[in-house]
């Protein structure tokens, strides 16, 4: 039959040599490649004490942004739920009241902000979709893993970026962590 | 003074078998830590510095599983198993000659007391008789099993062991014409030089007697009669807790104890190159003397470590053999071949005094 490509290699059926057939060369050809390994430097990464370092645009868990005056930037618009393909974000928006400037940062708001881990696939597409910088996945945190259904909506409690860290971290993207600052130094220093 | 010197006997015995339980233990240790290496992985680190006491946390391990005698196993003979093969592999290492002589006398002790168990002029065949007795625990753990796979994975077993103990001891044939002892010690003793050793003069015999060693010793690429694969573990199918642990630890004894017997044939066993120069930088007296043969049996067990460490080395690059190619490769090249190797010793063994006076004018 006509070879369609060349890219096919005939078997070769031929006598083994003394040689091959004494097996000792090719096993003393293993034993070379075996203990070449063995002297190689390991990749392990002893995984408690020591984590591989994530990638700064990696996508983890939610946080709900606040401004630089701690107020939540969040205004309830439901952009990021029309955004989401799994549907795993539901929101009930408000008003803001009088004196309540301090703690939301437009008129509106959402009152309640819930995402469900199990259905989010961490696409990301509600960060591209808001309008006000409110939502982001961070870089260094991931999602954890749950033992109970009841642990697995995510509310505001949990979402709404703490105000500790609002006056140390200072960055464009869910603020530079230490994981980025570990990424960033072993970047510099090539050792990836 | 009898007394002491069986009491230097008994304390030289104890440390044996002590050391070669310790050896066997660490060999399980070792044997994860290199096939990790050679894996590119790390291995145990996890029980104690470097994971040193992993193979106490096995053991632990192994004590606290349930004791399982399946109900249609022959419950005697079940149990006689890992026990035949634990004590065979125990009683081998007796006859092997760890050192030369400690000179006692300042404890009153006349005689030299050898570091060997016992020194019996059958040595060789001792070995080979315990070797073989060690198929019974096989055989009779896969048979009391009641187990399809675990008879089949004990018949390979007896009847690779069978095979390759014929070329084994067919390739010692060679060096016992040669020393013309069946004594360890006289053969130890008779390779006192650097290239007296029997590796040197006998190539082809070690190369055959390695390969045996490996199929004797059950490890890859002779692991058939336990390979997971095709037999879920073979003979020890059936069993649990410890009493596999015994089969598992019985392997590793016949390892260290075919690393010893190896490097006391063909390696020299506890002679170095440049011993007698250090022999005559020592002083001549008893401290001297020990002190020598203390450096002699650290220099064995470099050897047998080094030996243990290519078990591991050849069984983490090598793949099983076929049970054909088995066969084969043990009845029809490592027979002929190891006869062919005793003609060729004996001609040579009977020609040497003529080629000796023939080359005189060398001399």
């Amino acid at each position: 039959m006509e070879a369609l490509t060349n890219r096919s290699k005939r078997v070769s059926n031929k006598k083994l040599s003394l040689g091959e057939r004494l097996y000792l060369p090719a096993i003393v050809g293993g034993l070379g490649i075996t203990i070449r390994h063995f002297f190689k430097k390991k990749v392990t990464i002893q995984y408690p004490e020591e984590q591989r370092p994530m990638s700064s645009v990696y996508r983890g868990l939610h946080v709900l942004k606040r401004d630089e005056q701690g107020r939540e930037r969040c205004t309830a618009c439901g952009l990021c739920a029309v955004a989401c393909p799994a549907e795993a974000i539901t929101m009930t928006a408000s008003e803001r009241k009088k004196g309540e400037e301090h703690l939301y940062r437009e008129e509106k708001y959402a009152a309640v902000y819930e995402i469900n881990m199990l259905r989010c696939i961490f696409c990301g597409l509600c960060e591209e979709a808001c309008p006000k910088q409110a939502i982001y996945l961070q870089s260094d945190k991931l999602a954890p893993s749950f033992f109970s259904r009841t642990d697995v909506i995510y509310g505001k409690d949990r979402l709404v970026q703490s105000m500790e860290t609002i006056t140390s971290a200072k960055s464009v993207k869910s603020g530079l962590t230490t994981s980025d600052r570990y990424v960033d130094k072993v970047w510099k220093n090539g050792k990836y | 003074m009898e007394l002491y010197f069986f009491l230097a006997k008994a304390i030289i015995i104890l440390v044996i078998f002590g050391i070669t339980l310790l050896i066997a233990t660490y060999s399980t240790y070792a044997e994860r830590k290199v096939a990790a290496f050679i894996q590119d992985r790390i291995g145990p680190n996890r029980a104690g510095p470097w994971g040193l006491l992993q193979p106490i946390a096995d053991a632990g391990k192994m004590f606290f599983k349930e004791d399982f005698i399946p109900a249609k196993a022959s419950k005697w003979l079940f149990i006689a198993g890992p026990s035949l093969a634990m004590i065979t592999a125990c009683l081998t290492s007796c006859v092997v000659p760890f050192g030369s002589t400690l000179d006692l006398r300042f404890l009153g002790i006349e005689n030299l007391v050898p570091i060997q168990g016992i020194d019996v002029n059958i040595g060789i065949l001792y070995v080979f008789g315990l070797v073989s007795l060690g198929v019974y625990g096989v055989m009779i753990g896969g048979w009391a099993s009641n187990n399809k796979f675990s008879l089949l994975g004990a018949m390979r077993a007896a009847s690779q062991n069978i095979s390759y103990e014929l070329a084994m001891s067919l390739s010692i044939i060679a060096i016992i014409m040669m020393t013309g002892s069946l004594s360890i010690n006289q053969i130890v003793d008779d390779q006192d030089a650097f290239w007296k050793w029997n590796v040197f003069r006998q190539p082809v015999g070690f190369i055959i007697f390695i390969v045996c060693a490996f199929a004797e010793c059950n490890r890859t690429p002779f692991d058939l009669p336990e390979c997971e694969t095709e037999l879920i573990g073979g003979y020890h199918t059936e069993y649990s807790s410890m009493k596999l642990g015994f089969y598992l630890f019985a392997e590793y004894i016949n390892m260290f104890v075919s690393s010893a017997v190896i490097s006391a044939l063909y390696f020299g066993g506890y002679h170095f190159p440049g011993e007698s120069l250090l022999a005559g930088m020592l002083p001549a007296d008893a401290l001297g003397h020990n002190l020598l043969t203390m450096i002699g049996v650290g220099v064995f067990f470099g050897k047998i470590l080094f030996f243990i460490f290519f078990f591991m080395w050849v069984r983490w690059t090598i793949a099983r053999f076929r049970y054909d190619q088995l066969m084969n490769l043990g009845w029809k090249s490592l027979i002929p071949l190891s006869i062919l190797n005793i003609l060729v010793t004996g001609a040579v063994v009977l020609a040497w005094p003529k080629i000796e006076s023939a080359f005189a004018f060398l001399n």
